[in-house]
């Protein structure tokens, strides 16, 4: 419209208005009640003689709830009442799923610290060949554990991260019958329980070499054939938000298409593609299932995956529970304690690449200019 | 006069008009190009293919003796000619769908904690705690559920046994421990579930649209309001197809189950006792590498089974959220 004059909107004033501080009131309302709650169910446990923590923890939720409940309807109605409750209800219940989980990495912690850092080098050293007797945890290690998974990973990755950015690639840029159903291939193995690819791994290459069978390798594909499907779903993604105008410049220049992919798709996408690499590999260096037929879990060293029997962090973890007495389970610990370790550093690692200085700022400013550009017409 | 109509000249087309045809040769690089990434995809094809030849090439054996037995008997013991797969089919089913009902509640306050009440600076953080904490390894929570979890549990469950028993799920045959319970399985399941249900349904609740949302709490609606009358039932779909990603992690579920539930199959409603419904990767992992070759055809037609239930689940998720986030 010309003439009229342009609005500047004040700064912020876009930006949504929240009404979040608790006040004085609520925060009085809401503790009395809890007070109130606990004050009840105690005078009850005491009277009646019932001592169960788990049972008063439970009852004194449920007696907050109703009186605080019953004061937020007198004082502002039921419509607030059921806000409030509502938020508490919420409020636990992502705190109880942030205590469980947490907990399992702070207990793990707890629990792996004596053995892994008594004496510290020697528990990510040593080898399980003094397990049984009476050998004290100091004398057991996850070294040759660690060789073995971080091998049969490599091996893994080797196999699958080609297949799987190809696949991504191919399904990212076609539409067809066969991609789609290559797709939802991809799609339903994502979640195929673990122990299938053990069994299936077995059936395929254990059991026709026989007493031989039993190889770091025959683990390594069996994670493989897990990583497979994570890797090219996550990669499908990463390509898949590459602009396709990229591709379309690369092309109407005359670049042939596996250039491409080499020069254009996979550089733009690196970042995304490490992220998603990374995931995978942190996915399946904690999958027992898959080697459990397949790896053989010898106690030693052995530096070769293709010949002999290989120990894996977490198919060491799962012999050392079954073990009689109280080191293993110590031992057992430690491993877990490693292994989370390994599997947690992967993770921020991915992080890291994923929300790296390169690609993805690259793209992000890419997206600004593209809006701004937008909004000029 | 006469040279104002005078006729045209002939149009005549030139004989060339044609479209230029575009030289649209594919070159030898490019089609050796073409022809390996349409073979890599057909390998992800034929690993799943193989998967399935394998599995009912080694179990056909034993469900040609079992016959529909297979499915529906009660008794598991393939060395005597029982093949009952129904007690472990159950059991498999029973954890899952425990650890969704714990599981879910929990995760989509977690998911609407993230996305609505937690102030904004942290969201980014919690999102990529649950992320993380879906990476642990399920060896580890069910190391961490058979020495801290099921103990817990055991006196609340004997409790509601004793107490409310008359509830056919409560009601357990042999009164005992109640630490290898199926109960405990789905309990110590639940938190490896929590992180993906959570995950998926704050990915489909984050999609809500936002200037709804606002106007809600604009006309003076609660927050929770909104969320019941604007956010859930656009995400609906979404969050059901969460849940059922998170039935399906649950049905495959492997070493939590081993390491937790008793060695027992017996066809029984009783969720909380010992003695009761056994589970298909738990037999596999335990009885394939000792087991009669008999013995070892029905296990991997088990694992047939369990595939085939699981792929059907996640192809349910799959199309359920697809068709949500629309």
């Amino acid at each position: 419209m010309p003439g009229a004059t342009p609005v500047t909107p004040l700064p912020g004033a876009d930006r949504p208005h929240r009404r979040q501080r608790v006040g004085q009131a609520a925060l009085t309302e809401g503790l009395g009640s809890a007070f109130a709650g606990l004050a009840l169910v105690w005078v009850i446990f005491t009277l009646t003689g019932i001592s169960a923590p788990f049972g008063l923890v439970v009852c004194w939720l449920g007696t907050f709830l109703i009186i605080y409940g019953v004061l937020c309807r007198m004082r502002y109605g039921i419509l607030i009442a059921k806000d409030r409750l509502a938020t508490v209800g919420i409020w636990s219940g992502a705190i109880i799923a942030f205590i469980a989980l947490a907990g399992v990495i702070g207990y793990v912690f707890f629990k792996g610290f004596a053995a892994v850092f008594g004496g510290f080098p020697h528990f990510l050293t040593a080898d399980m060949t003094q397990l049984g007797g009476n050998a004290k945890v100091s004398e057991l290690g996850v070294g040759a554990a660690i060789v073995g998974t971080v091998e049969q990973v490599a091996i893994a990755t080797v196999i699958t991260v080609p297949l799987g950015i190809m696949t991504a690639t191919y399904l990212a840029s076609n539409n067809g019958l066969f991609a789609r159903t290559v797709s939802a291939v991809v799609d339903a193995m994502t979640g195929a329980p673990a122990i299938i690819a053990g069994l299936f791994v077995y059936l395929l290459w254990v059991v026709p070499h026989h007493t031989a069978g039993k190889t770091g390798f025959a683990a390594a594909l069996a994670l493989a054939v897990m990583m497979l499907p994570v890797v090219t779903r996550a990669a499908q993604e990463v390509v898949a938000i590459v602009p396709g105008s990229y591709r379309e410049a690369a092309l109407a220049l005359g670049a042939p298409e596996w250039r491409v992919l080499l020069r254009v798709i996979l550089p733009t996408a690196r970042a995304g593609l490490m992220t998603a690499v990374i995931l995978g590999v942190a996915r399946i260096a904690g999958e027992t299932a898959p080697v459990l037929f397949n790896a053989g879990g010898f106690a030693g060293y052995n530096w070769n995956p293709f010949s002999g029997q290989q120990d894996n962090l977490p198919l060491r973890i799962y012999e050392l529970i079954f073990q009689p007495g109280k080191v293993p389970i110590q031992a057992a610990w430690g491993t877990s304690l490693v292994l989370i370790f390994v599997v947690l550093l992967l993770f921020m690692l991915a992080r890291r690449l994923g929300s790296g200085k390169r690609g993805g700022r690259r793209f992000v400013a890419w997206a600004r200019s593209r809006r701004t550009v937008d909004a000029d017409l | 006069m006469t040279t104002l109509l005078e006729p045209p000249a002939q149009y005549t087309p030139p004989v060339d008009d044609v479209p230029i045809v575009i030289n649209r040769s594919v070159s030898r690089a490019d089609r050796i190009f073409r022809l390996v990434m349409v073979s890599s995809s057909a390998t992800v094809l034929l690993i799943l293919v193989a998967v399935v030849v394998f599995l009912t090439k080694n179990g056909w054996q034993a469900f040609t003796k079992g016959g529909i037995h297979f499915l529906l008997d009660a008794t598991w013991s393939p060395d005597s000619g029982h093949y009952g797969a129904m007690p472990l089919l159950l059991g498999s089913i029973a954890i899952a769908v425990v650890a969704v009902l714990i599981a879910g509640p929990i995760s989509l306050a977690a998911a609407l904690m993230i996305n609505e009440y937690a102030p904004i600076k942290i969201r980014g953080f919690l999102t990529g705690t649950v992320d993380m904490l879906a990476t642990v390894p399920s060896i580890v929570y069910g190391f961490w559920g058979l020495e801290l979890v099921s103990n817990l549990q055991a006196p609340p469950a004997k409790w509601l046994v004793d107490h409310f028993g008359f509830v056919p799920f409560l009601r357990t045959p042999t009164p005992g421990e109640f630490v290898q319970s199926v109960f405990a399985c789905g309990l110590v399941s639940a938190a490896t579930i929590i992180p993906i249900i959570t995950s998926v349904s704050r990915e489909v609740i984050s999609q809500a649209p936002r200037d709804a949302c606002e106007a809600a709490l604009g006309l003076g609606g609660t927050r929770w309001g909104m969320v019941t009358d604007v956010i859930l039932p656009f995400s609906r779909n979404g969050i059901v197809g969460a849940f059922l990603l998170g039935f399906g992690r649950g049905l495959g579920e492997t070493m939590i189950v081993v390491l937790i539930l008793s060695k027992a199959n017996h066809l029984t409603t009783a969720i909380m006792g010992p003695n009761g419904l056994g589970s298909i990767a738990k037999q596999i992992t335990e009885d394939f590498q000792t087991g009669s070759p008999l013995a070892k055809s029905a296990l991997i037609f088990l694992g047939l089974v369990l595939f085939g239930t699981t792929l059907l689940v996640n192809v349910v998720a799959r199309l359920v959220v697809s068709r949500g986030s629309k």
